[in-house]
């Protein structure tokens, strides 16, 4: 990561600065987005549909334009640069790979329009195949290839031009699982070898942690929290990018007081538990306690827990690594924890009272209303 | 690459498995359980297969034969031309073949056989069924007379080898004699294929018209259909729908209507020469119809739907994102669209260009009504020989060339799209 980080230097390579979008000129797509893409960096937008993601990929290519705000590149302003002159590169959600034309040609294409000469193109298309590794399909028909083969000339087709940027609109949705966590490693090596800028949209949200040094969590139009993958999940920001990436158990209660970094919130099943703070909240306040199910304690090992709380098991599903137990708590909550199978080799069985210990520092309380559906930007 | 490794491995697992029940040949087994799926389709198609043979196969295979038809002579003369065939052609023909004919013709005289074999040999030489006519009349030969000497006593033609080659020529069941016609070809007397003579040869022009003015209205067609079909592809199914009802809306108008609405608008005092003057472009009325321009209005319009169905088609299965990539890629709006989207839309303009070809080759009432005699084309010769001197030998053989031109058109269109094509079925 340090690597990575030292890399990306100062001047932002594309700023969003105050960037509305609208289709119909009452819901706003985008709401006031202000972004800056660091030089050399792997950024990726991640939402669930119709969050406005793609919407802003869309306008940073330039097929769609921004209502209002300015997109600069560099430190030019591209609002109304048309999309052929912006030089960036881009990786379509199906390839989008000329059909009528073979594997070479569909590289040759951005090279031809930049009017290269012949020698240099060849030289060009034979190295963005083997970087890609099909160095011997040149004379095929995308039609021929197989989706992962596809997916590596789109790849190459969009690198072959050498743009500093290039942006990808959930390029591994059509492959399986096997092969999509496969060209996940491959396009990150990539990446740390080009040292280009990447902008990658998905709804993946492990394709997002895999690949990217930070991720733009998206939702109805306004970027919920950008941050490293780490932080992201470690520390959401709010209830939805707690809920969105990862899984989380969701504790509503009631703020009694708070000592600087940490409070004490009364849940709404009446038990008092300490928690960390997520968002500024006061005493008094509506509070929902976020923690995800791999820090949730059990048995013995929640004994040096600061909060206990006790329950009965409701379910236990067995998944070689883990355990993935439902426990419900008192007030019919239930909470799903993942324990690891090696850690309790004496199984419990439904219906068990069972120990459940939460530190903290990994319970997070959250103001419900940022991030919320429907919520004020 | 790993899943290609992941697959030779399934591969090879499957033959062992199989083959400890495989009693039965894998072959048989499959055939055995896919004849009963094929007995069913082809139950289901079987009335369209019986309907297509006779409304279809048949009458069009018929009709052909017509133009290679000769039938008239021989049915008149079976044992006279049995014997020319087998005559050399050099010089006068055998005893032998006089007195079979002489026989014949007395036997066949008065009767219609003989009245229409008289008057297929009069089609090609003018003045024979007069010949024929006196001729019989001296049948059967006098006593003391050979037959030969009665037929140079009735007319001394016959005493010509020409006459007899002429003869000859036609005692065959088969003649390529229409089709020759109908490219404005005939035979010599000697028997070899010439042009015909200038002011009779018209069918080369006809046929050149037919195709000249068929490539103008698809082209027209192209021309006009194109951004409309495009336009369709790309717009939202609400509006492409709407365009659709206009686009079909035609069909729903006889043709022979939409052709009389033409010659109301077009004629001299017609709407649009009326609107043309009111507005000032023009000072007297435009000829607009009885001339190519009115068969070429009324063609496009009443063929246009034909291009544009095929083009929407295909254009409505290739995705945006094509023209996307290219310009992504730096490549021109306008260059994109030509280097990337045109190719693919490539079969659909086929596809409607010979469609629109095709029927345009077989049209018959526009231009009979709407053009002057300079636009016929060749069915309105086709129906002429139908129609009203019964010559089916001259009707047949036009066809018989305007059909064939359809299928070298076809081949020609298949060899193209398929070329494309093959990529697609590697898939």
């Amino acid at each position: 990561m340090t690597t990575i980080a030292s890399r990306i230097d100062g001047a932002p390579h594309v700023t969003f600065r105050k960037v509305q979008k609208t289709y119909d000129g009452e819901n706003l797509i985008v709401r006031d987005l202000n972004l800056d893409i660091r030089r050399g960096e792997f950024l990726t937008l991640l939402g669930p549909s119709g969050s406005g993601k793609t919407t802003c990929l869309m306008m940073l290519a330039g097929f769609e334009t921004p209502t209002s705000g300015e997109i600069r590149l560099g430190d030019k302003v591209i609002n109304t640069v048309p999309p052929h002159k912006r030089n960036i590169g881009m990786v379509f959600q199906n390839y989008a790979l000329f059909p009528h034309m073979t594997v070479s040609e569909n590289l040759r294409f951005p090279l031809a329009i930049r009017k290269l000469p012949a020698a240099e193109i060849d030289k060009k298309v034979a190295r963005a195949l083997d970087m890609v590794q099909l160095g011997s399909f040149g004379d095929r028909y995308p039609q021929q290839m197989s989706g992962g083969q596809q997916q590596r000339v789109a790849l190459a087709r969009a690198l072959v031009f050498d743009p500093e940027l290039v942006l990808m609109d959930e390029p591994l949705g059509a492959l399986d699982k096997q092969l999509r966590e496969h060209m996940q490693i491959e396009l990150k090596h990539i990446h740390e070898k080009l040292g280009i800028t990447i902008v990658f949209v998905t709804h993946d949200q492990s394709e997002a942690l895999t690949m990217s040094d930070r991720i733009a969590v998206f939702n109805q139009g306004i970027i919920q929290q950008l941050d490293d993958p780490t932080a992201l999940y470690e520390k959401p920001a709010n209830n939805f990018v707690a809920n969105f990436i990862g899984e989380n158990n969701a504790l509503p209660g009631y703020v009694e007081s708070v000592h600087g970094e940490t409070c004490q919130v009364k849940l709404d099943n009446g038990a008092r538990v300490q928690a960390s703070l997520g968002n500024p909240v006061k005493r008094g306040d509506r509070t929902m306690l976020s923690v995800r199910p791999e820090c949730v304690q059990l048995n013995v090992q929640s004994l040096g827990c600061a909060n206990r709380l006790g329950g009965y098991v409701r379910e236990v599903i067995y998944l070689g690594d883990h355990l993935r137990v439902r426990v419900e708590l008192a007030g019919r909550k239930e909470i799903i924890v993942k324990a690891p199978a090696a850690q309790h080799k004496h199984r419990f069985d439904m219906g068990d009272a069972i120990h459940v210990g939460i530190n903290p520092e990994q319970l997070r309380a959250l103001d419900p209303a940022i991030g919320a559906p429907g919520a004020a930007p | 690459m790993r899943e290609d490794n992941a697959m030779t491995q399934l591969t090879a697992t499957l033959p062992r498995g199989m083959a400890a029940e495989a009693a039965v040949p894998l072959k048989t087994q499959l055939r055995r359980a896919e004849r009963m799926k094929k007995l069913k389709y082809g139950a289901l198609i079987a009335p369209l297969v019986v309907f297509l043979l006779f409304t279809f196969v048949w009458p069009i295979t018929a009709l052909l034969k017509r133009s290679v038809d000769n039938p008239e002579i021989v049915a008149a003369f079976p044992a006279t031309s049995g014997l020319l065939r087998d005559w050399d052609g050099r010089s006068l023909p055998s005893d032998a073949v006089f007195a079979s004919f002489a026989d014949e013709m007395g036997k066949t005289r008065g009767t219609p056989v003989f009245a229409s074999a008289a008057k297929r040999l009069n089609m090609e030489l003018p003045g024979f069924r007069t010949l024929m006519m006196k001729t019989a009349r001296a049948m059967p030969p006098t006593d003391g007379q050979t037959a030969r000497e009665a037929f140079v006593a009735a007319d001394e033609r016959w005493g010509d080898v020409a006459t007899w080659q002429y003869l000859g020529r036609n005692a065959s069941p088969t003649t390529a004699r229409y089709l020759l016609a109908s490219v404005d070809r005939k035979y010599d007397d000697a028997g070899h294929v010439v042009q015909t003579d200038a002011d009779e040869a018209i069918y080369v022009a006809v046929l050149k018209r037919t195709f000249g003015m068929s490539a103008v209205v698809t082209v027209f067609c192209l021309l006009l259909g194109f951004p409309l079909a495009y336009l369709m592809a790309t717009q939202p199914a609400r509006i492409a729908n709407v365009l659709m009802i206009f686009v079909l809306l035609p069909f729903w108008t006889s043709i022979l209507v939409r052709v009389a609405a033409w010659l109301v608008l077009l004629q001299s005092e017609g709407l649009v020469n009326q609107a043309l003057r009111a507005v000032g472009l023009i000072e007297k009325p435009l000829q607009l119809v009885f001339n190519s321009t009115g068969v070429y209005i009324a063609m496009v319009h009443i063929l246009l739907p034909f291009m544009i169905l095929p083009m929407y088609s295909v254009m409505k299965g290739i995705s945006p994102a094509y023209v996307r990539a290219a310009v992504s890629l730096g490549c021109p709006p306008f260059k994109s669209f030509w280097k990337v989207y045109f190719p693919q839309a490539l079969p659909g303009v086929g596809a409607g260009g010979l469609l629109v070809f095709i029927l345009c080759m077989g049209y018959y009432i526009t231009p009979a009504l709407l053009g002057s005699p300079k636009e016929q084309m060749a069915s309105y010769f086709v129906a002429f020989y139908t129609n009203q001197t019964i010559n089916w030998g001259m009707a047949a053989a036009l066809s018989a060339i305007l059909f064939a031109a359809t299928l070298v058109l076809y081949m020609v269109y298949s060899r193209l799209v398929g070329r494309q094509e093959l990529a697609a079925k590697a898939r």
